[in-house]
Formats: structure tokens, sequence, C-alpha cells
């Protein structure tokens, strides 16, 4: 098999464990270059556990992460970031007094972006935030906000990139506009897991999906297919004992 | 450098000609002292944003390194003084479990840092060492015109310091951390060693400062150069005039301790009163200190 052809991350086993609560139970999955992939699942299921180790925030409990054939598993934040895997939060946390185009320069100026030409401008201008640039990103609504967030992400160069319920308070057109966007990510070659509970957006999207319950995958293929299994329908309507 | 022109040149040059003009050169001296400690302060607090309530620590540890130096070695003050500074940063890099902890918690673990030193400097069964509680005295080397002199120096070198991080990647890197510490990390920030770079140089400052002010008074306690008073002074003085500027903390020590030189010293009844309400009234109102209602009326503060 040559390298091109085998998987950009490969997520074995992993767990994470909260006190006596077990977050992630033995979670594994994979992700291609290109590759959008759909992490759907009922609340506290373990996603943004799962998007929360691969960024580095917390040290998983066991299992792996290999990312471009190197295990990643506890790497602290920035080195992962160098290592080309990056992330925008569910809830988006630029750097407040900052202007938003230092956010992005500051990003470009330690992500170690193998890509030299990334451009600051550019890229406050495909995310619609160039009118912007020189406010502090305080006063950015919480819309731009996550564009701002994704913009640094993108300005370290990332292979892989993490994207935490981005579409979650957008509007119809501003949905539209981050569909494609990210389609065109994944175009130019990055790999994207995306964490969402907008259905009809993870199918606009996503090729493949996992669903995930109780810290496992219950379900991986495509999304029309996974509400024809029984266990994902039980998940996430409750099954006949649930009532 | 237009930073190093329009600040750091005029206010070196006023402290160096003003003795030449003002008789009290203690108080001119002290000045200083309290820029290079409101700047130390600004340095960890306004780039970095913790508050170290315990950095009179490394002002006493550079005061004591330097005297210690000076007593035992015999050494000249001018290589006592980076030896000081040097025990200084010895006791941050030996604070630097402190950031596990955050906010109120890291504040009130330096204070008590800072008195666990002070307690230990002072205890008289060190007498050998430390001179106990009874004090240092430095009368060998007691030079205040050259002592004056490198005070200067250190202000300078404090100045420029605090306006290279207002201009370079790294301080702004620093405010990263300071705003979001996770954010920072993603943007591919080394927090921890950026965080602690950010506390050594802090210290050192304050190690400098304590130094050169041990040679320049010459006779002191170990109540004098752990006095709270220092830590009080330079946070507030820093928190006046606007933290992560050059220009903050210098209006902050020329406004505030101008002002507790003038009525302070005369009718200390009223100095409490006027500061107190001063202390309120800024962190109600003006949180980010002076220079933020300049940039309210749109000026850019370096």
């Amino acid at each position: 098999m040559s390298p091109d052809h085998s998987p950009l991350l490969i997520i074995d086993g992993l767990v994470k464990q909260f006190g006596g609560f077990r977050a992630l139970d033995g979670l594994s999955f994979s992700l291609a270059a290109g590759e959008i992939l759909g992490l759907v699942g009922p609340n506290g299921s373990g996603k943004t556990t799962c998007i929360n180790i691969v960024s580095g925030l917390y040290t998983p409990d066991g299992g792996s992460i290999h990312f471009e054939g190197r295990s990643v598993a506890g790497l602290p934040s920035h080195r992962l970031a160098h290592a080309g895997i990056n992330r925008t939060f569910q809830i988006p946390r630029p750097f407040l007094t900052l202007t938003v185009r230092e956010n992005v320069d500051i990003a470009i100026a330690y992500g170690r972006n193998r890509d030299t030409r990334t451009d600051t401008d550019a890229l406050l201008s495909s995310l619609g935030l160039l009118a912007f640039a020189d406010q502090p990103a305080a006063e950015l609504n919480s819309a731009r906000q996550k564009m701002l967030d994704l913009a640094r992400a993108l300005a370290t160069g990332p292979r892989l990139l993490l994207v935490d319920e981005l579409a979650a308070g957008l509007n119809p057109a501003e949905l539209e506009h981050i569909a494609a966007k990210l389609k065109d990510l994944a175009c130019s070659g990055i790999a994207l897991l995306v964490v969402e509970h907008l259905m009809g957006f993870i199918g606009q999207i996503t090729d493949r999906i996992v669903v995930m319950n109780a810290g496992k995958e219950i379900f991986e293929g495509s999304l029309a297919n996974a509400f024809t299994n029984s266990q994902v329908v039980e998940v996430f309507l409750g099954g006949e004992d649930a009532a | 450098m237009r930073h190093v022109l329009l600040i750091l040149v005029p206010v070196v040059a006023t402290f160096a000609i003003l003795p030449s003009v003002y008789s009290n050169h203690l108080l001119l001296f002290n000045f200083m002292i309290f820029i290079m400690l409101a700047q130390g302060v600004n340095v960890i607090y306004g780039f970095t944003g913790y508050l170290p309530f315990g950095y009179v620590g490394f002002f006493g540890a550079g005061a004591y390194g330097f005297s210690l130096m000076v007593i035992h070695l015999q050494a000249p003050p001018l290589l006592a003084l980076p030896v000081g500074a040097g025990a200084a940063v010895v006791l941050g890099l030996f604070l630097t479990p402190l950031f596990r902890l955050s906010g109120a918690y890291f504040s009130i673990a330096n204070l008590a840092a800072a008195l666990a030193v002070l307690q230990v400097v002072s205890n008289p069964n060190l007498e050998s060492i430390t001179k106990g509680p009874y004090g240092i005295s430095l009368s060998g080397v007691f030079n205040p015109t050259l002592a004056y002199g490198t005070a200067l120096a250190v202000l300078a070198a404090t100045l420029g310091l605090v306006i290279y991080l207002r201009n370079s990647r790294f301080g702004m890197a620093l405010q990263a951390i300071r705003e979001d510490p996770i954010s920072a990390g993603m943007a591919g920030i080394n927090v921890v060693r950026e965080r602690i770079i950010a506390w050594l140089l802090s210290a050192l400052i304050a190690g400098l400062a304590g130094g050169v002010f041990a040679w320049y008074v010459s006779v002191f306690y170990p109540e004098t150069v752990f006095s709270g008073e220092f830590t009080i002074f330079a946070i507030v003085f820093a928190l006046f005039g606007g933290n992560a500027t050059v220009v903050g903390p210098i209006l902050g020590v020329v406004i505030l301790y101008g002002l507790y030189n003038a009525v302070g010293i005369s009718t200390p009844q009223y100095f409490q009163l006027i500061y107190g309400a001063l202390i309120m009234g800024l962190v109600l109102f003006l949180p980010n200190g002076l220079v933020s209602l300049l940039r309210r009326w749109g000026l850019n503060v370096p």
C-alpha cells in the first residue's frame, strides 16, 4: 500500500476517564486526507472529548492516535499544531483584546505553517473578516468569532482540521457559505473531522459519518444508511424500553 | 525604534539631568526603582495575566544576593549586581510550579513564598550568613553617585525590554497566552515555556532593582527590602497607568508616587483617603488604567 492511500489519522481503542465516568470507552476510527468525516451522537457521547484529546487539551488514558504514521497521543497542543493538527472551538476562543489581524498573525508566526505563502489578508478576506481586520476580536459577533477561530486554525497550515460545532447558531446564508468553504478545504487535501448536531449540514458536506454512543462508535457509513440502523435509531429516538 | 526615541531616551535623560537641579536624590532614585518595579509587574501581569502579590520577594532576593556577595566575597558592586539579580531569577525558577495555579490562588501562593523567603533571611540562626534580623551594612562600597548611574542603566534596560515586548511577536504571544492559553497552544505557542521566560524576565528586573537599591541605601533591614509596600505600590502604579503598554506604568509612577510624596508625607491622613478613593474609582470605572482613557479619545498609546 502506498503511503498516499494509508489513512492520515488512525484512532484505535481510545479511552478517557473523568473520575469514575468513561467519556471514551475504546473509540476507533480512521480518516483519510481530503475526507470530511462527520462525528455525530447524542449529548455526552464523547464527541468533543475525542476532539479535545486529538488536539492535545486532554491526555488519553488508553488507546493510540497515529497522525501521518506517527504516534501523537498525549502531545501538548503547540506540538500538535506544529505537526499539522488544528481545530475550532464550539464556543469560539479568540484573543479578545488583540485585533482580528493580530489573532491570525500570531498563528502564522508561531504555527510553523509549511506553506510560507499564507497571507493574513487573503485568509481574512476568504472568511469575510477583512473589513474587521483592525478591530479587537472582542467586537466581533459570535458568528464572526467562529470564522476567526477557523482563520486562526487555517493560518497554521493544518492537514487535519477538527471542527467542533461550527454551524450551530449560523443563519442559512452563513451555513451555505461555510459548507462550501469546508468542502473547498477538503478538496485542497485537508482532512476534516466535523462534530455537528445539524444533520442537514452533516449530510451536505460529509460522505461518511461515525455515530457515537457512550464513548464508542456504534455505526460507520453514510448518513442515509445510519437511520436505517436500529441501534442508531434507538440512541437518537429512544428504544422501546427507554420511555 | 520610535518608542526608544520617544519614551526611553526622554525618561532616562530626565533622571540623568534632574540630580543637578534637584537636591533630593533619594527621592529621584526611588522614582527610578518604582518605574522598574511597575514595569516588572507589567511584564508578568500586563502581558501574561499573572498577578504577583509576592513580587517583592524578587526585590529582596536581589538586595540580599547583592549584599552577601559584597560582604562574604568582597565582590565589586558591578559584579555583585548581576549575581544578586541571578538570585532573584533562581527564586523565580524555584517558584515556577506556582503556574499550576491560576487567578487569586497564584497570587496568594506567591505572597506566601515571598513571606517565607523573608522569614528565612531574617532567621537569627542564620546570622553568620544573612545577618539575620539585624540588617545589612555595606559602608565599604557606599557610592551613591555610581549606584545612581547604575540604576539609570538598569532603568534603560528595563524600558528597552518592555518596548521590545510591546513591539515583538514574543510580546504578542504573551498577550495571547493571557487572553486564552488553550487557543494560544493551538496557535502553536509553547505556553509553558513562554510564560516562564516572562516570569524570569520579571524576576530579573526586580532582582536588579533590589541589588541597586541595596547598594544605594547600603544600610537596611530584611523588613525594608521585603516590605509588602513595594509589591502593592508596584501593582497599583502599573494598574493605574495601564498594563501591557510602555507608558502606562511610567505614568502611574510619576502621578501616584508624585502624589504620595506631595500629600502623603505632609498630611498622611488625607493621603490615605485620597489614595483609597482613587484606587476604588479606578477599579470601578477605569480597570484598564489611564491609557484606556487616552485610547478612548482615539490616541494610539505605545
